[in-house]
């Protein structure tokens, strides 16, 4: 075991500095330039080219980009992800703000997966063919197929617009005002959360249904166990090997949404910042949040591997 | 996705053959609902094609006299904010949907299915390099991936087809890879080669035919994704450039409109949600269909 966490860590750490090198490559080798985006956002005409390579120069845009490169992980080791060349400010900082407002959204709306997600799968598995297993089945069907923008904004026009049960949008800090943060959020997190727990009541389904044909499920019933008992002890600790694969997975699926959600009810987390920052080819920002982000994941699904070792001691670290 | 450990138990999977076509057709076309996707998409596709002969009005032309028009009988879902007509810009979306869906996600999977192949049939330290690629590539939400790219190449259809090409690959490759190391250990591949044919003749003609299988539904399941996926981008404005009807940019602009003309963002919206349904419907279908292994692992 120490030695597969130290192997499978090392590769971690192998996967993460290739991320910094595809995305940071990626966004020079690719058409598109953050100074002229800088300058046509200020003033077009008046920008003379040595004004322009002088920023180049700021930013340190105009050395080989190799050196780029290393000047910047140089940087992100000592935990300097750069400033901002639209605003100038520190993009850790900005950064550091708003990764809590996703973090709390994003955790939410997996929680909310784990708590609805996986309970509907087991129900539907274990009553297949019933009115229920039919009513939850084609739910979830809808909702990997809803687009969560859509999802938002209807819920926008139903329940805040119409019924001015919730607000429009926006997003309070829940140190400030929890009741009106909690008001804020529910929108976004249920929308969030949809397709991942969709996603994760499929999964469960299938894998339940795969394992209660297995032999010892048939073993655990002939020898007289209850129904609770074979599918407590027996059934749900084998099903859920995949399930928890998927739900690695769907950290990575609930960032994306959150890009999304973010932008839809204007909440000032990661998600917006990231639209904004590649929206204006913003390099250093969009640097700093998918390197962040991206360790995120790869962490996520180095912890999804640890925990479906323990769960399944067919799995052997060698 | 699949991740590799577990992809690597159901990877014996058989390849249908002739005498199991039966049990196929009957599995796969037993059930309503693959029917229904497919009639879907059936008649998506004749929209498509057929758009200028569906569509009411020119989806282009501005009428500013008839801007933000109710749903009327000249306007069966009334018009935009420059007076251009909703339904036939949500034919016509038809066309820019079905058209990046159907594109990236062959791009996607043929680069994916060949850096697959070409990692799991050489193995060693060619399939460490690709695959570390892959997982990296892998670390990236999607969508925030395709949207970098799509942007730094600066929108439009085309750049659009690369962005979600690029962004969907992974998958492949590690379907493909888990593949084809099981395949490879077979007899009849052991045969070939002591038969002394070369890589090349072994690969593409021995190997890769007898992958398809489960790729085949990934594709089917991963084209609602990929559909969502560009009404995603579109509808953040780094997807298809206005004025191209594109469903998601068309729900965006609706945004604004959304206290008096609601219909705006609702109809490309629910037609999002039909196309991408009956495609999901269609690869579950083919699933259990092809291999009620892979239930669970696709």
């Amino acid at each position: 075991m120490g030695t597969y966490l130290l192997r499978r860590g090392l590769q971690a750490v192998l996967i993460i500095l290739l991320v910094s090198v595809i995305i940071f490559f990626t966004m020079r080798l690719l058409p598109g330039d953050p100074i002229l985006m800088l300058v046509t956002a200020s003033e077009a005409e008046s920008a003379t080219q040595e004004q322009m390579d002088a920023l180049r120069h700021e930013f340190g845009l105009d050395k080989p980009m190799i050196v780029q490169y290393f000047n910047w992980m140089g940087g992100v080791v000592r935990g300097d992800l750069g400033k901002s060349i639209l605003q100038r400010a520190p993009v850790g900082k900005e950064i550091l703000r708003r990764l809590p407002i996703t973090f709390h959204l994003g955790s939410l709306a997996f929680l909310m997966s784990i708590i609805f997600g996986i309970p509907a799968g087991i129900v539907c598995a274990i009553r297949r063919g019933t009115w229920l297993d039919t009513t939850v089945t084609f739910l979830t069907n809808i909702g990997i197929t809803i687009p969560n923008f859509w999802l938002g904004i209807i819920f926008i026009y139903v329940f805040a617009v119409n019924l001015d049960w919730l607000p429009v949008q926006g997003y309070t800090s829940p140190f400030i005002d929890l009741a009106k943060n909690t008001r804020q959020i529910i929108m976004p997190v249920i929308c969030m959360s949809f397709f991942p727990i969709a996603s994760a009541a499929r999964q469960t389904r299938s894998s339940m249904l795969e394992v209660m044909h297995q032999d010892y499920i048939r073993t655990a019933w002939s020898k007289g166990n209850s129904e609770r008992v074979v599918i407590l002890r027996h059934g749900i600790k084998n099903a859920l090997i995949p399930v928890v694969t998927l739900m690695g997975m769907s950290i990575s699926m609930i960032i994306g949404g959150a890009v999304i959600m973010e932008t839809v009810f204007n909440i000032p987390g990661m998600g917006r910042l990231a639209v904004a920052s590649v929206l204006n080819q913003d390099y250093p920002y969009v640097q700093g949040i998918t390197l962040i982000i991206a360790i995120t994941v790869v962490l996520a699904n180095l912890l999804v591997d640890i925990l479906n070792g323990w769960l399944d001691p067919k799995i052997h670290y060698d | 996705m699949p991740s590799d450990g577990i992809i690597a138990v159901d990877s014996q999977s058989a390849p249908v053959r002739v005498g199991e076509w039966r049990r196929f057709t009957r599995v796969f076309l037993g059930r309503g609902l693959v029917i229904f996707g497919f009639l879907v998409i059936l008649l998506l596709v004749l929209t498509a094609i057929f758009a200028p002969f569906f569509a009411p009005h020119d989806p282009y032309t501005i009428d500013l006299d008839s801007r933000l028009a109710k749903p009327s009988a000249t306007h069966w879902l009334g018009t935009d904010s420059v007076g251009r007509d909703t339904l036939s810009r949500v034919i016509f979306g038809t066309r820019t949907s079905l058209l990046v869906g159907l594109v990236a996600i062959g791009i996607a999977a043929s680069i994916g299915m060949t850096l697959g192949l070409v990692a799991g049939f050489y193995g060693g330290w060619v399939y460490s390099v690709i695959m570390r690629v892959v997982d990296a590539i892998m670390a990236f939400p999607m969508i925030l991936l395709a949207m970098v790219i799509a942007a730094l190449l600066g929108g439009g259809i085309v750049n659009v087809i690369i962005a979600l090409g690029v962004s969907m690959m992974p998958s492949y490759a590690r379907l493909m890879s888990a593949q084809v190391m099981s395949i490879k250990q077979t007899d009849y591949v052991m045969a070939e080669r002591s038969l002394g044919s070369s890589n090349m003749r072994i690969m593409f003609q021995h190997i890769a035919p007898n992958c398809l299988p489960p790729l085949i539904v990934l594709v089917t399941m991963m084209l609602g994704a990929t559909i969502l996926a560009e009404a995603g981008l579109s509808f953040l404005g780094v997807g298809i450039e206005p004025p191209t009807a594109a469903w998601g940019a068309m729900v965006s602009e609706g945004r604004e409109y959304l206290l008096s003309d609601p219909v705006l963002s609702i109809a490309p919206g629910a037609a999002i949600m039909l196309v991408v349904f009956a495609f999901n419907m269609i690869g579950d279908g083919l699933r259990d269909a092809l291999d009620p292994r892979l239930r669970g692992i696709i």
